[in-house]
């Protein structure tokens, strides 16, 4: 009735190729950015933003680098847990090192160091496939991981073999340490979290998304008409890695405060992004964010209903979240294997007609 | 003899005995991946709910006892009887037989004809569905495993005191070698010959190399692929069992056991995915390769622990210059 196209005339083509042509579908995202910048920071609390916000947000912009490799260049990686370790101890170098600087160039430094060690690692893409592929990238993971662990450089001589982020502000807000604001780390969380949401938007629909997805589809006739799979596997490799080092960066200096690598980053963690992209949807950024969603509420969920309405222990409901996950990733790989996004478009599509049936 | 050079040997023979154990569980992935093209992530985590299984057949543990006693508010823990060893296995067998059944029934029929990346990301599912459903059934805190064919003949444990002693008047130097070690060698070579001898000699075995080889040729000439499906992931299944029995008598029966299956990785990564042979000698390349530079380099210069990625970074640079691996097919790409 009130989702549809008719009555919205297109007098340009910048307005033609925009990315949500429904007028309502604009509205709605006006409206969604509105209560997420001007609202939310007025009513969020620590709970809600340590439980909820601050992962959601961290983890779409994982899932969102994730999904450029695997959704958009069809490069299977498994060793995001290792890349976002990269990001974090990049990030934790720079904050002791320059104690002055803005966090937000911190950030972005750490992305662009992790983004290097991202094609790195994509090199051997050129040369193997598919599962051997992600297999490869399973040695990004350990060995990123146990270099951090036995390399003192990187956690600067500490005794305890952790890293600790010190306290450092922007313009004059802290939002790093243990006595900040929920406002202040949601709000810079969130900055990160829509700038890479723009950018991963506005280079997918360009000529590297389409490359990209190019190599996806096939990669030898992708090669044939002209696309350069060197360039094209290398620039999804660094800007996949590019978020994810931010999202690590900020998981460690911004969400967690302290981290141990190897429980941190581990290869749990790669699966944990990879599922997310998989129930989200592979190669959509709302997918992303729904599948960041999906997997940072379950457990909180579950915690409620399993241990505080049922009073079951707490390893039982966690055994069950394995077999719940588990099984939902089968499943969606069943039944609609472009995940939540595509039921989200499905509903979109009935939206258009109801109620009329045709 | 020179005591750094009886040292070396010594880690290049416990090498070879892990590589053993490696290519037990890899030999699991080339069933499944010869007969069906499913790289199957969750053969480390089959390994460790056979082990746990066995256990708890063993121990006559109640299934789903936390479970069940949450939910209840019942108290039950075991039946209070304990199996012998050779029906426990008898009764693990027949569940590892009804997964793979239920495996093929609710998943991989429906996953026919996808793309193999996506059938991977299946068994990444399938692997923490199992993982979850064994720490429900029986419980996820270490359990100790010990089969015995009779009062008093268990597996060995120990170090074989017969190979320090006969090493040591001979070189004076005594090796120390599991014995558990050399029974898990000898399963497996009794395992591999097993295993070709199906595949070459009987009736079943011969379809399955026709499914492997082509499907639809099998299917037009008569072969159930579905039975042959089943079939092969019993096989699988029994394999981990193995795997499961040898690992979980070494170290315990714990989470950690379904890691072997990223120890078993770079092992096909090496060997290539379509050989059985390969599995053996990339196994052992591995086994030997990883301890050798742990003892020789990592320990000494890198701070150690190196063999939880050295095994990756070798098959990735054997990768770059053979892509198919050591004995496998050689990839033919066509538009």
């Amino acid at each position: 009735m009130f989702y549809r196209e008719a009555g919205d005339f297109n007098t340009s083509y910048a307005e033609d190729q925009q990315t949500f042509p429904i007028k309502f579908d604009r509205y709605r995202y006006y409206v969604v950015l509105f209560i997420a910048i001007f609202v939310v920071p007025f009513i969020i609390n620590d709970y809600w933003a340590n439980s909820f916000l601050l992962p959601f947000l961290i983890y779409a912009i994982a899932a969102i680098g994730l999904n450029i490799l695997v959704g958009y260049c069809g490069q299977v990686s498994l060793g995001t847990g290792g890349f976002m370790a990269v990001g974090a101890y990049a990030c934790y170098k720079l904050m002791t090192a320059m104690p002055d600087v803005s966090m937000f160039i911190h950030v972005l430094l750490a992305g662009l160091i992790t983004a290097a060690v991202g094609v790195l690692f994509g090199l051997p893409s050129l040369r193997i496939k598919g599962f051997y592929l992600a297999v490869a990238t399973l040695a990004a993971q350990f060995f990123l991981v146990w270099l951090f662990n036995r390399v003192p450089w990187f956690y600067n001589y500490s005794a305890s073999g952790q890293i600790n982020a010190p306290e450092r502000d922007t313009f004059g807000i802290l939002i790093t340490g243990p006595n900040t604001e929920a406002w202040a780390t949601y709000m810079f969380c969130l900055i990160f979290t829509i700038a890479s949401a723009l950018v991963a938007r506005n280079l997918t629909r360009g000529s590297v998304g389409r490359k990209w997805m190019a190599i996806r589809d096939m990669d030898i006739a992708a090669e044939i008409i002209g696309v350069n799979p060197l360039r094209a596997k290398l620039t999804a490799f660094a800007v996949s890695s590019f978020f994810i080092g931010i999202s690590g960066a900020l998981f460690f200096s911004i969400y967690l405060g302290a981290v141990e690598v190897g429980e941190v980053f581990g290869i749990t963690k790669s699966f944990l992004v990879l599922f997310m992209i998989i129930i989200g949807g592979l190669g959509s950024i709302f997918g992303s964010f729904a599948g960041a969603a999906f997997l940072v509420l379950l457990p909180v969920l579950l915690k409620i209903v399993g241990v505080d309405w049922l009073g079951w222990p707490t390893d039982i409901v966690a055994h069950l979240q394995l077999v719940i996950v588990g099984g939902l990733i089968v499943v969606f790989l069943i039944a609609e294997p472009h995940g939540l996004a595509q039921l989200w478009r499905v509903a979109k599509e009935k939206l258009r007609l109801w109620p009329f049936p045709h | 003899m020179p005591e750094q050079l009886a040292f070396t040997i010594e880690v290049f023979l416990n090498g070879l005995m892990a590589g053993v154990l490696y290519a037990l569980v890899a030999l699991g992935f080339v069933l499944i991946y010869k007969a069906s093209g499913i790289f199957n992530y969750a053969q480390g985590v089959m390994a460790l709910f056979a082990a746990m299984t066995l256990v708890g057949i063993q121990n006559g543990q109640v299934p789903f006892s936390h479970l069940i006693n949450a939910i209840l508010g019942t108290d039950v823990h075991h039946f209070g009887w304990h199996v012998h060893s050779a029906i426990a296995i008898v009764f693990t067998v027949a569940v590892m037989v009804v997964l793979a059944v239920c495996v093929q029934r609710f998943v991989f029929r429906h996953l026919v004809g996808q793309e193999p990346i996506i059938l991977f990301m299946a068994t990444i599912g399938l692997a923490y569905f199992l993982e979850g459903v064994a720490d429900l059934m029986w419980g996820s805190e270490i359990k100790s495993l010990n089969v015995c064919a009779a009062e008093g003949a268990c597996l060995p444990q120990g170090l074989n005191m017969w190979i320090d002693e006969t090493t040591y008047n001979a070189f004076g130097y005594g090796f120390f070698i599991d014995n558990l070690d050399i029974v898990a060698s000898i399963v497996a070579i009794i395992l591999v010959v097993g295993l070709v001898m199906f595949a070459q000699y009987t009736k079943q075995g011969r379809a399955m190399r026709a499914v492997a080889d082509d499907h639809q040729a099998a299917l037009s000439v008569g072969v159930s692929l579905n039975f042959i499906w089943i079939l092969v992931w019993s096989l699988a299944g029994f394999v981990a069992l193995v795997a499961g029995i040898m690992w979980g008598a070494k170290s315990g029966v714990q989470f950690s056991l379904s890691l072997i299956a990223l120890k078993a990785l770079p092992v096909l990564m090496l060997g290539g995915f379509t050989s059985i042979p390969g599995a053996i000698v990339g196994g052992l390349i591995i086994g030997v390769g990883e301890k050798l530079f742990e003892f020789l380099i990592g320990a000494p210069f890198l701070g150690g622990a190196t063999e939880n990625w050295f095994a990756y970074m070798l098959a990735l640079l054997f990768l770059v210059f053979r892509p198919q691996g050591l004995f496998g097919e050689k990839i033919i790409e066509r538009v």
